[in-house]
């Protein structure tokens, strides 16, 4: 995995090769619309569709950039680990924990404004952080392999969510099913367009995404730890014999990869979701792997990714509502794009122009 | 302050502009966003998708339909509906309701319905359409005292909310009747009326779950089954089809799924009916003739609201003389006499 982001990477592996895909993945999605029997004006209106859906207004922009938060975050969590050389699949577990944490610091503790969104954001991070650090202790120490142990570890996350949902202490008033009492409105993240419209949903989480993308960037390419986790990465055995230690550092990249999805988690209850749900993850923890990997592990990669994925997400509602096409065609466009990004040979195969 | 006014203005013109590019917004129009399970899933959103439908057949309106694919899709999927003009926007579900509220609030002039909600105190631009489902249960939970040779029924819900276990409580309580008239000890598995406990799949989704949770009942003797989670029910099905209807059958909820899933229909003993394509259709003509009101209604057996399905394929299931019970049961509830939970 790990060979796929060198240090080096050049202009045409990091921006062509994923714009190329996504463009490939849109075209394919639409003729896969007429070959089904759609007409060619049905997968026009839904190409416009997706377009206006996703830019085509503030509250379209704004959608884009709601759904792109936790994406953009999580996946900087699991670009870490490609770095290290660590297939992290437990982002999905890794924001269930977060969450929790934030929605039970949210609604038992009555604290100022501000500090009360700074306690619910730390809590998540510590518990994502804790629960990748379990993945991370089992590789180092025992060398289990973090793709197992994550995925087991999600298993046990939604079981978890569903254990805590029904303890009397953290389930809503007067309900059977599993939902959580609603956070307090201190521990809300504040909209970001709230004096424009309250109804634009955006919220100041996007602004801690991008500035995570920043911190995350720096961390990699401009500190001592950073490039433990790239040369870990790159060659573990080498590493050791540079002084590394390669149990800490895997350790390390492990739970700031949890620390960034718990903080994904999070920022979805005190953002958009104010409770928790047994279903409030959403597959954001997996589809943040493709945003990873679309953005080619670059944390500026990941934030134009995790964009991209927020404006399929959103325009994909507009396709449905005004051209009538389902939803599921955005996860075949998805699909299709990881694809194209996991073969990156085959476009350039398919396009040798561009590339030489 | 001016900038933020032209911005507002702007973007707002400018959106206008784009979206009638696109949306040829005009004619009568009838939103409806469903839950998770979509809305081909052969029971709950399929259901109330076909009273958007029979409105559109009838009356020549216009639909737009949003699939939920998580919670989260919830409010933005409302949120969307609102700001493409749709006339009445049908939310289905019970776990939409916070949502539809905010939604509801936010956009007073806007006219919702939601399926399985009644609030307190109502809102007024949203109907609450709720369904007397233990009253048609009971009828089917006789029955299959009736029809079981095990002497041992089961059932099992997507999740521990009112809508859910409705069903579960009267088809529990219809087999308690039964004991009690005939002096039998037919047993309920999954589902306890009294400690409001019971088998729970957690999703409405998983058709894989609702293979194991039949397969479960199965192993514990059960030979009916009546699965309360929306196509999570199919996943039964298929496990009866296998083994046979002599060995393992299926009660439908919702739908009559001998209709909605005739591949399979010889496992169907019947459908507990919760006729929400009547009472969506009886909405959305309510809003367009002007007499549209917030507030509950309910669908009874005695409104035709909820029912059962003929036995179709298994009517040799079932005697003459258990038949004429049920009737008699049916009447027996819609007067009175018949006090359920007893």
């Amino acid at each position: 995995m790990s060979h796929y982001f060198s240090n080096r990477e050049t202009f045409k592996e990091i921006i062509l090769i994923p714009v190329i895909a996504t463009f490939l993945a849109i075209s394919l999605g639409l003729l896969l619309l007429i070959f089904s029997g759609s007409s060619s004006e049905i997968a026009l209106k839904a190409l416009i569709a997706l377009f206006l859906g996703s830019f085509g207004s503030l509250s379209a922009i704004s959608e884009t950039f709601t759904a792109a938060t936790p994406l953009i975050l999580a996946a900087l969590g699991i670009a870490i680990g490609f770095r290290a050389g660590l297939f992290n699949i437990g982002a999905e577990g890794q924001i269930i924990l977060g969450g929790m944490a934030a929605v039970i610091i949210g609604f038992s503790f009555h604290l100022p404004f501000v500090f009360h969104i700074i306690f619910v954001l730390l809590a998540g991070a510590l518990f994502g952080a804790f629960y990748a650090f379990i993945s991370g202790w089992l590789k180092a120490v025992t060398g289990a392999h973090e793709v197992i142990t994550t995925i087991m570890l999600n298993l046990i996350a939604y079981r978890l969510l569903d254990f805590f949902l029904r303890i009397s202490w953290i389930q809503k008033e007067g309900r059977n099913d599993p939902i959580s009492k609603s956070i307090l409105e201190t521990a809300e993240l504040p909209r970001i367009f709230y004096v424009l419209d309250p109804n634009l949903r955006v919220h100041t989480g996007f602004l801690i995404a991008i500035i995570a993308v920043l911190v995350v960037y720096w961390l990699i390419f401009h500190t001592t730890i950073g490039y433990e986790f790239r040369a870990v990465g790159k060659n573990l055995e080498a590493s050791r014999y540079g002084g590394i230690n390669p149990a800490l550092t895997i350790i390390i990249a492990m739970s700031s990869a949890g620390l960034l999805a718990g903080l994904a988690g999070a920022s979805q209850i005190a953002g958009i979701l104010g409770r928790a749900t047994p279903g409030f993850s959403a597959g954001i923890g997996f589809d943040a792997i493709a945003v990873a990997l679309l953005g080619r592990a670059h944390p500026i990669g990941v934030l134009f990714a995790g964009i991209l994925f927020g404006a399929l997400i959103a325009g994909g509602r507009e396709m449905q509502v005004s051209a009538d096409v389902s939803l599921d065609l955005i996860t075949v466009i998805q699909a299709l794009i990881i694809i194209f990004i996991a073969a990156p040979i085959l476009i350039q195969k398919l396009f040798p122009w561009i590339f030489k | 302050m001016y900038f933020k006014k032209f911005l507002k203005i702007s973007s707002g013109a400018f959106a206008g502009v784009l979206l009638m590019a696109v949306n040829s917004a005009n004619g009568f129009t009838a939103c409806q966003v469903t839950d998770v399970g979509g809305v081909d899933d052969k029971s709950f959103n399929q259901t109330a998708w076909k009273g958007v439908q029979d409105a559109v057949a009838k009356h020549g309106i216009k639909s737009k339909l949003l699939e939920s694919k998580s919670e989260t899709d919830y409010e933005p999927h409302l949120n969307s509906m609102v700001s493409s003009g749709c006339d009445v926007i049908i939310a289905v579900g019970f776990l939409m309701g916070e949502a539809t509220k905010n939604a509801a609030e936010a956009n007073s002039k806007s006219k919702f319905t939601i399926i399985d909600f009644a609030y307190d105190p109502t809102v007024p631009n949203i109907l609450g359409q709720v369904f007397a489902t233990d009253q048609a249960a009971f009828l089917a939970g006789y029955v299959s005292a009736g029809v079981s040779k095990t002497g041992i029924v089961g059932t099992f819900g997507g999740i521990n909310i009112p809508p859910v276990t409705g069903f579960m409580d009267g088809f529990a309580w219809g087999v308690k009747h039964y004991n009690k008239v005939k002096g039998t000890s037919v047993q309920v598995l999954g589902w306890d009326p009294e400690s409001k406990e019971g088998l729970f799949t957690n999703n409405f989704d998983s058709t894989d779950d609702g293979r194991a949770f039949a397969q479960n009942l199965y192993d514990e003797g059960a030979d009916i089954v009546m699965p309360v989670a929306g196509p999570v029910g199919l996943g039964s099905a298929s496990l009866a089809d296998e083994l046979g209807s002599d060995k393992l059958k299926i009660i439908g909820v919702d739908g009559d799924w001998t209709q909605t899933d005739p591949a399979r229909k010889g496992v169907y003993l019947t459908s507990v009916l919760k006729k929400m394509d009547i009472t969506v259709l009886s909405v959305i003509e309510a809003v367009k003739s002007g007499s549209y009101s917030g507030g509950i209604t309910v669908g009874t057996l005695e409104n035709g609201g909820v029912g059962i399905a003929p036995y179709h394929d298994l009517t040799s299931e079932v005697s003459s003389e258990l038949a004429s019970e049920v009737e008699a049961l049916r009447k027996g509830i819609i007067s009175g006499s018949i006090v359920m939970n007893k």
